[in-house]
């Protein structure tokens, strides 16, 4: 009851401080004197205690299973473990909402903290962009989503949280994809006040770049923190759909990458600085989009929950607001005062990055229009259209060979200007990497040219940086070892795709059934009573054709609140291939729907993202000399 | 008559917007071959000939419809005007139920007949995909 209260007053009180933020901070703007009004930084910690005081009252009545909070009830369950308890905080539309607005105090105010060295006129106007943004969110949660509202009387039970959610790498996977979303904010304020004050130089790149960093590295993992739980708890043995939802995680990593190596160039050349200027404002509008879309149920995806369209409205209000005020600073204040303007080399590192991230421009431009297309069709004409996986791959894979290849040669290559020089190990990698791709390809049934030239660009990426480790020339080692995820991601995910093999079928307790490369024998069944569901276990043997034999034990559970049924997949992770079961079962039938995967190379593609994320890392912590 | 550098940006700007527009068409094009309609049994039952393009099929699953065998499932997807069978062979999702709303993915064979190639999984047990909810005129 109280944690209610709490919990809403200090959401008012921290909207209060907004504005008076606002207020002296214009007045300190004007001040002479060079340093900050220390009292800035003293709010900014209030107001970001204000919202952890809120944030903490919402997760201790979800543990207290306060249904008084409507919030709570609607997704809350005495019977649910702690661990979803406290989980099914964020999990929901209002918690999430209050989640972004704790990232985003926490995220100005370290931003406030860690900007000593910076000029005062540039802290206080990001500052107060941000604040604006952040008014935004309070007014938000405020008026369409409290998650403080009072529910009379007081219910006995909740309705619970949806089962599929009930999982460890969904609890973490929210609030770390958030903080990249809403780390993208900060570069956006900050971007826009360098704008407004002149600044976007070698200086301020050097400055960013950490937070550009950060909210990339976190913006990875979250990604794949969702794909790997669609993987297990879907039950379909994918890890990316090209779904709707996930597209709109995507295309802000997209952006972010790119604007993550224009700051490079912005910190060597002092050049791009437009560029540099429009994909801070592209990467937070899309990160606004994607809560927008996912949040106002136009998308329809297989990931959508049931929602409400007065939200999807203020935020799209929102973000108009948002666009046009940044494309007013824009347009109104930034001078193209850079030297080296259109002083490109056509061979050198500049060139090359600037190539690949017109690439990305590229693969973003599709995904976008692939994810928006069925929207304005059913607006305009209200055609109802689905785009699949094939446009995607179609469209985007093709120019994965160039990209790969300019990500091999780009860091070989010198700043400014660079020369042809007779570098044999490069030829020679070259055609290592053709000649193993062809030998790999002539083995497998697929359409050899497209394949051997796609496969080879991502041995030819994963041989070339290889080479960069073991000559122990590691001068720049989280490019090296990024980009070396990178190919290793490529490379997984296409033998995992040319490798996969699925059977599917329906079978009773006690049958056998023989496939071409083994058998599955379906033992027996046993029951199993949880505080929350209950459950069948299954017991499968696969038998290969060597004679091994792989014991999998998928899961049928039935929640009794919300009353549901899931599948809970067995997978059987090995370096090599990952052995997957899950199985169905339909109502008042006795055959269990039965579908087995072997998923060659599976675990590598997660491993191949942590590298992603290693190399941010060591980004983050190097300083350049 | 003009500089170096006026040239150069304007060179520049004619490549940038050729490469936009071949972009644009390049991906609209593609986005006309693989975009997948979805249609109400009583839309599939007005058409006037069956096209072979993959479609989406939507509405309730009629009770006492389903069927199951060791390597099918049939039922009868219907909008309460019209119905249509669906044959599929493959994993049904757990949301999948009698009386409960579907999308299938797949291929006309004739008016009656739909054969599947994939049941859409929903991960809600409230949720109504809104084509079905349209299907169904559910407001």
């Amino acid at each position: 009851m109280f944690a209610n209260q709490i919990g809403y007053y200090s959401l008012i009180l921290g909207l209060l401080f907004s504005f008076l933020l606002c207020t002296i901070a214009i007045q300190d703007f004007n001040k002479v004197n060079k340093k900050l009004n220390e009292n800035i930084i003293i709010l900014t910690f209030l107001q970001l205690t204000f919202v952890i005081v809120s944030f903490f009252s919402l997760i201790l009545s979800f543990i207290n299973s306060d249904f008084s909070n409507e919030t709570v009830f609607n997704n809350s369950h005495t019977t649910k473990p702690l661990f979803y308890k406290i989980s099914g905080t964020w999990g929901n539309h209002e918690g999430s909402l209050l989640l972004w607005l704790l990232v985003l105090t926490l995220f100005i105010f370290l931003f406030l903290l860690k900007s000593n060295s910076q000029p005062k006129k540039y802290r206080i106007l990001t500052l107060l962009f941000q604040q604006i943004i952040i008014i935004g969110f309070f007014l938000f949660v405020l008026t369409t989503s409290n998650p403080f509202n009072y529910l009379f009387p007081i219910p006995k039970e909740g309705l619970g949280l949806n089962p599929i959610l009930q999982d460890p790498a969904l609890a973490i996977h929210p609030p770390i994809l958030y903080l990249g979303y809403v780390g993208a904010s900060i570069i956006f304020s900050a971007s826009l006040a360098a704008v407004a004050q002149n600044y976007i130089s070698q200086e301020w790149a050097q400055h960013i770049k950490k937070w550009v960093l950060i909210s990339w590295i976190f913006l990875s993992l979250g990604i794949m923190l969702g794909s790997i739980w669609a993987y297990y708890e879907l039950g379909w043995g994918g890890f990316w759909f090209w779904d709707p939802v996930e597209n709109v995680s995507l295309m802000p990593w997209l952006s972010l990458t790119a604007l993550l190596h224009c700051i490079a160039v912005l910190e060597r050349r002092a050049t791009l600085t437009s560029w540099v200027v429009v994909l801070s404002i592209t990467t937070f509008t899309l990160s606004m989009c994607g809560t927008f879309l996912v949040r106002s149920g136009l998308l329809n995806s297989v990931h959508t929950f049931a929602n409400d369209p007065a939200r999807g409205i203020f935020i799209l209000i929102f973000l108009f607001v948002l666009i046009i005020l940044s494309l007013g600073v824009f347009f109104i204040f930034h001078k193209d005062n850079n030297v080296n303007q259109n002083n490109f080399f056509w061979l050198s590192r500049e060139t090359s990055i600037l190539i690949n991230n017109w690439f990305m421009m590229y693969f973003l431009s599709v995904v976008l229009i692939g994810t928006v297309y069925p929207i304005f069709l059913d607006v305009i004409s209200s055609e109802k259209i689905s785009v699949g996986p094939p446009f995607y791959h179609k469209l985007i894979a093709p120019f994965l060979i160039p990209f790969l290849l300019f990500m091999a040669l780009g860091p070989r290559l010198k700043w400014i200007k660079s020369k042809i020089e007779k570098k044999y190990s490069i030829i020679i990698i070259f055609i290592i990497s053709i000649i193993l791709t062809f030998f790999i390809i002539k083995n497998l049934t697929t359409n050899i040219l497209f394949y051997t030239l796609l496969l080879s660009a991502a041995f030819f990426l994963f041989f070339t940086t290889l080479k960069e480790f073991l000559t122990k020339k590691l001068n720049n080692s989280s490019q090296t070892i990024a980009h070396f995820g990178f190919s290793l991601l490529i490379l997984s995910i296409l033998f995992n795709g040319i490798l996969s093999s699925e059977v599917i079928t329906n079978m009773k307790i006690g049958e056998k059934f023989k496939f071409g490369k083994g058998e599955i024998f379906f033992k027996k069944i046993e029951e199993r009573r949880e505080s929350n569901f209950n459950s069948i276990i299954a017991f499968f043997e696969i038998k290969d054709l060597e004679g091994n034999v792989v014991e999998l034990e998928p899961e049928i559970r039935v929640y009794n609140q919300p009353l549901m049924v899931t599948s809970e997949a067995d997978i059987k992770t090995t370096l090599l291939e990952d052995k997957f079961i899950v199985m169905n079962l339909v109502k008042g039938n006795e055959y269990f729907n039965v579908r087995y995967q072997s998923k060659p190379f599976m675990v590598w593609i997660w491993i191949s993202v942590f590298l992603l994320g290693l190399g941010g890392t060591i980004g983050l912590f190097k300083t350049r000399t | 008559m003009y500089g170096k550098k006026v040239k150069l940006r304007f060179l520049f700007l004619v490549l940038l917007l050729a490469t936009v527009i071949l972009t644009v068409f390049l991906i609209l094009q593609s986005l006309k071959e693989n975009v997948i309609y979805f249609q109400s049994p009583s839309e599939i039952n007005s058409l006037i000939e069956i096209e072979s393009k993959k479609i989406r099929v939507g509405g309730m699953v009629k009770e006492k419809s389903v069927v199951i065998n060791s390597n099918k499932v049939n039922f009868i997807i219907t909008d309460f005007k019209n119905e249509i069978n669906v044959t599929y062979s493959g994993a049904v999702p757990n949301l999948f139920a009698e009386g409960k709303g579907v999308v299938a993915e797949g291929f006309l064979k004739d008016k009656n007949y739909f054969s599947a190639t994939k049941i859409l999984a929903k991960h809600d047990e409230n949720y109504m995909p809104p084509e079905v909810k349209e299907a169904l005129g559910v407001k």
